[in-house]
């Protein structure tokens, strides 16, 4: 690396910021006395504010969005690559609803079906909320008390979430070597395996789960633990003078307590899991199959077998799924109702 | 949010809330301390045994590498791969790219992201509800579907395998998020502080500028780090995006070092190491205040 490239580098990103930045002041500007002069709209300032992000959103997520509907109508893949215009009518690559049906009646991949995925989701997102949740709980429960080493604690079970995940990831990848990994050779010490971590479907699958679920603990503990310490102590003891016993207060008290901070955290922890496709990436890396989830089957439909029509379509349906899931589990749960007043 | 028990006014305040509840009273009875003791202890070298050994593995000389030992101190330790990986690797390379484009992008984000909550948080505008839900429904949408799009929308603009194309796709995609998190924050700053202000003569973006903005650093911060985070942390985006050698983001880089096992394993820990102590550390003493954002974000309106 040579001082030229640093310059380069630094004068390319710094120029982006100024023009950036020069950009939306005077798209702000232009807005402003356009509402203010032309319009005589009163609600020129939130617009205003707004634009900015609007316009990058329509950029990077709105257009991209258009484009995958466009392709999902059509027969777009590496052998079909041409631009195709307004649902591929023009040039004859126009396909109408079939993409759609091939995702239920057809395999996805090569062999595995829409079905299979999503069975294999919904198993690999309830079994990692399950455990990220009863354990975070059940560690927060022990570390909110007055107690010895709290930080030290804390700060080590902490640790997965703060180490960047791709390092994580690659360094767990590294442990479920059959040979030289050390969680086979851990096993051995106490009369176990070795296992094919790597190369058996079942086993891939699990080593996917264990390593989520390390992944995961420390964030719903941290979250649980903030809501513990929110909740006033003289609750419990006033339970305790009515005779109430620990577990009477846990469910009377702590649990509806906590729940303003536990919903929001089990919808946000949901749809990560769902779309978790840097653990079953990493952990896989592309390898088997069986071990896919509806959005890692989606990263291989589109950059290993080159189907965008089919891919587009795919994503549609999986993203709808996650938002009936949610809308469905916000409307129940009633959670964020207070951020639109 | 439904009783504000949980995420009271200012973040920073948030995180020291229990005074009253967090030491949790009575002393427990010593067989039981001895049990949780013990728990917490079994979790944390759980937690911290992957970490642990790649320290060890990184220490290990050329000829031990697949030594199946647990020590902590290798036999014969050295920091060989360290020098190595600095020195002989393109790793400081990658380090920088992640650091400019890292940088880049959180900024972006913060200025963007700073205004646009102003006015979801202190006007009602047509359109404000639809624009909150779209945010939420943006977080749902697989990271896998948007990849092709935005491929072959920065390879029309030119913007493929260049920095700017990177900062821009990665600002972005942290925007609704921190929007959201901005939006609880200022909800929690009295809008009386502007009124008076403007009372006073201050316009309305003055008001904002020298009143609201100063007041909310602490949720700044926050986004800022989260923005930092997401970025440092990004690996396909990056990957569809970037493909010429000099312009390679740790992340990238890295998974050439895994690629090969035998090789290469203690570069891989040397360079983990290198790359994760700054953010661990950052991680660890803003964690409080994190936690805090994601809760005021999600659960705070």
């Amino acid at each position: 690396m040579n001082l030229d490239a640093v310059t380069t580098a630094i004068g390319q990103v710094g120029l982006t910021l100024i023009v950036i930045a020069a950009l939306v002041v005077a798209l702000e500007g232009l807005l402003y006395v356009l509402l203010i002069r032309v319009i005589k709209t009163r609600y020129a300032v939130p617009i205003m504010l707004v634009a900015p992000a609007a316009l990058g959103l329509l950029i990077l997520i709105g257009y991209p969005l258009l484009w995958e509907l466009n392709v999902s109508f059509t027969k777009m893949s590496l052998r079909n690559f041409r631009d195709p215009g307004f649902l591929g009518l023009a040039n004859d690559m126009f396909l109408g609803l079939d993409n759609y049906v091939e995702v239920f009646t057809k395999p996805v991949l090569k062999l595995t079906g829409f079905w299979q995925l999503f069975a294999q989701t919904v198993i690999w997102t309830s079994i990692n909320i399950f455990f990220h949740v009863s354990l975070g709980m059940g560690l927060a429960l022990l570390l909110h008390r007055k107690m010895r080493g709290k930080g030290i604690y804390r700060a080590l079970i902490i640790l997965p979430w703060a180490v960047p995940q791709v390092i994580a990831l690659l360094i767990w990848r590294t442990e479920y070597n059959f040979e030289f990994g050390a969680v086979n050779q851990l096993l051995g010490l106490i009369g176990l395996g070795p296992y094919p971590w790597l190369s058996d479907p079942f086993w891939n699958f699990t080593a996917m789960v264990i390593t989520n679920v390390w992944l995961g603990v420390p964030f719903m503990m941290v979250i649980i633990l903030g809501g513990l310490q929110s909740i006033p102590y003289d609750y419990y003891e006033a339970a305790e003078i009515d005779g109430a016993s620990s577990r009477q207060a846990f469910r009377r008290i702590t649990l509806p307590l906590l729940r303003p901070v536990l919903t929001p955290a089990i919808i946000l922890g949901t749809v990560w899991t769902f779309n978790n496709i840097n653990v079953p990436y990493f952990i896989n890396q592309n390898e088997l199959e069986t071990s896919d989830i509806l959005v890692t089957a989606l990263f291989r439909q589109a950059f290993q077998y080159n189907r965008y029509g089919d891919a587009a379509a795919f994503a549609f349906v999986v993203f709808a799924i996650l938002l009936v899931f949610t809308v469905f589990y916000i409307r129940r749960t009633g959670s964020l109702k207070g951020a639109y007043e | 949010m439904s009783g504000s028990t949980v995420v009271p006014a200012p973040i920073p305040a948030a995180a020291r809330t229990g005074k009253a509840a967090s030491a949790g009273g009575r002393e427990d009875k010593p067989l039981k301390r001895l049990a949780i003791h013990l728990i917490l202890i079994v979790t944390a070298i759980i937690a911290a045994f992957p970490i642990l050994r790649v320290f060890s593995v990184a220490l290990r000389p050329g000829n031990r590498l697949l030594d199946s030992t647990f020590t902590l101190i290798p036999e014969g330790a050295t920091l060989e791969s360290f020098q190595h990986v600095i020195g002989d690797t393109e790793l400081p390379r990658w380090l920088f790219n992640s650091m400019v484009v890292t940088t880049g992008t959180s900024t972006i984000g913060v200025i963007i992201a700073a205004t646009s909550a102003y006015a979801f948080s202190r006007y009602k505008f047509p359109g404000r509800g639809v624009g909150l839900t779209t945010l939420l429904a943006t977080q749902l949408i697989p990271a896998a579907m948007l990849l092709v799009p935005i491929y072959i929308l920065a390879v029309q603009l030119k913007l493929a395998n260049t920095y700017i194309g990177l900062v821009i796709a990665l600002s972005v995609t942290s925007v609704p998020f921190s929007i959201w998190i901005l939006k609880g924050y200022y909800d929690t700053v009295p809008i009386e502080l502007e009124e008076a202000a403007r009372i006073d003569g201050c316009s309305q973006l003055e008001a904002f500028y020298r009143i609201l903005l100063p007041l909310s650093t602490p949720a700044l911060a926050i986004v800022f780090l989260f923005n930092f985070l997401a970025a440092w942390n990004d690996f396909f985006l990056a990957r569809i995006l970037i493909s010429k050698e000099e312009l390679l983001t740790w992340p990238l880089g890295l998974q050439r070092f895994q690629q090969q096992f035998q090789t290469q394993w203690n570069d891989l820990a040397a360079s983990s190491i290198l790359i994760s102590i700054p953010v661990v550390l950052l991680f660890l003493y803003s964690s409080k205040w994190l936690v805090s954002g994601v809760t005021a974000g999600g659960v705070k309106g």
